[in-house]
């Protein structure tokens, strides 16, 4: 029954990509896309990834949404119809996805427990968790102690897209009316429901974010999932209060101490264990019993992935609401 | 159901494949960075897929969950950190289109690399 309902999802979720590229109109096309990513984020679910289904539908359906009509409200919202011929790129997708299918062919069948990924390291997690890290969220222990490295990595790489997106349009022309900027300033509120519904929502929007934060080691969660719920819940706020009252609640340097903060603090983690006489981002020696040490330091990591996210994404945000056309 | 096996890493082709005519045939940019998401999550369902043990359940143990057969963490975690570091550089792009909007007045490539020949 799962599999059949898989499939009707992933049929689904084809035809949602094939009218999101058909689309002349892009504000169609954004919209289509939140579908498609809410879509996906149920399939991972069915597919027992119920963490990386959590971060896909705050990500995916919510942020991104928001940043493609942020892009969308000062570029344009209609595509050009094309002038050129697309029969060669018809000819190479078609000629590339025939090579990928025919690959497929090889590939172990959907489930088999006995397939190379299945009885590689994957086993060793599960078996060695509980002994070693001892907490119930495998995801959480892989991703926060044994690819700590990793995620480091990953924690720099959202760092420094905030630092790019900050350098393209952080402070450069805000050109604009008082008409304009009044209409930013006030948001939706003359709209009553968004407002209402909204100011019901916000508070048990953070809420959710910050157990899905300190969760994250029990069930499913993290700082990447609960730092997107929550830049989430404080856009909706910023939508629909206008941005001057989002920035009174956090200004804009706070966003930015917290972009570097979070991301720092990951690292300290790393330090410290290095002091204490362990390895980088060996988390063992933070305390006397190691499995103590290995919470202690998840829990310290993934409040800097959570900061780090949150306040990367809303400074995102700002950015382009800031700027005026 | 050994034919359906397979078919999710059908959907990953044919999603790949989508995204992938949007980023060569669409001169939009907009369009564009909308095909490189959907290039992505199609990488993201082969991960996920590849994961899945038959009859298994999510990663979590519980004491319910007493002797339960479970699905692969690690495909998982690798996907986690991808979405988000998918959705910043989606974020970048956009904000390099903004700017390309603000310099050029277009976000069409083919009218952009007119002008930049002129």
């Amino acid at each position: 029954m799962t599999e059949l309902f898989g499939i009707f999802l992933l049929t689904l979720l084809v035809i949602t990509a094939v009218a999101v590229v058909r689309a002349q109109n892009l504000f169609v096309a954004v919209m289509l896309m939140g579908i498609a990513s809410l879509l996906i984020a149920v399939n991972f679910f069915l597919l027992d990834a119920a963490d990386v289904a959590l971060t896909e539908a705050a990500v995916g359906a919510g942020i991104s949404t928001v940043l493609f009509l942020s892009a969308l409200a000062l570029t344009v919202d209609r595509e050009k119809a094309p002038k050129t011929k697309v029969g060669l790129a018809i000819a190479v997708t078609v000629v590339a996805g025939l090579v990928i299918f025919y690959a497929t062919l090889g590939e172990p069948r959907f489930g088999d427990p006995n397939s190379p990924v299945q009885t590689h390291v994957g086993p060793w997690y599960l078996e060695k968790t509980p002994e070693l890290v001892d907490i119930p969220n495998v995801v959480t222990a892989v991703l926060g102690s044994y690819r700590g490295y990793d995620t480091l990595g990953e924690v720099f790489v959202v760092f420094t897209a905030g630092i790019g997106v900050l350098f393209l349009l952080g402070h450069g022309r805000v050109r604009r009316s008082l008409e304009e900027e009044t209409r930013q300033n006030e948001g939706l509120r003359h709209y009553l429901i968004p407002r209402v519904i909204g100011q019901l929502l916000i508070p048990f929007i953070i809420l959710f974010g910050l157990y899905v934060q300190f969760h994250g080691e029990y069930g499913p969660g993290g700082g990447f999932q609960a730092g997107a719920i929550i830049a989430a819940g404080m856009i909706l706020y910023a939508l629909l209060e206008g941005e001057k009252h989002a920035l009174t609640v956090i200004p804009q340097k706070v966003l930015l101490g917290m972009m570097a903060g979070g991301a720092l603090l990951y690292t300290t983690v790393g330090i410290a264990g290095m002091l204490m006489g362990g390895n980088f981002l060996d988390y063992s020696v933070l305390n006397d019993n190691p499995v103590i040490g290995q919470q202690t330091g998840i829990i310290l990591i993934e409040a800097g992935v959570g900061i780090t996210v949150t306040g990367t994404l809303l400074a995102i945000f700002h950015a382009f609401a800031a700027r005026g056309d | 159901m050994d034919i359906l096996g397979l078919f999710n890493y059908w959907v990953f082709a044919i999603l790949l494949m989508i995204g992938f005519y949007a980023v060569l045939a669409k001169k939009n940019l907009v369009k564009k960075l909308i095909g490189l998401a959907l290039f992505q999550s199609a990488v993201f369902l082969l991960y996920i897929t590849v994961g899945k043990v038959e009859g298994g359940t999510a990663p979590i143990f519980s004491a319910t969950a007493e002797g339960d057969l479970f699905s692969n963490p690690l495909p998982q975690v690798l996907i986690l950190t991808a979405i988000v570091v998918g959705i910043s550089v989606t974020a970048l792009g956009l904000g390099i289109v903004v700017r390309i909007k603000e310099e050029y007045g277009s976000i069409e490539e083919d009218e952009i690399l007119e002008m930049d020949q002129q």
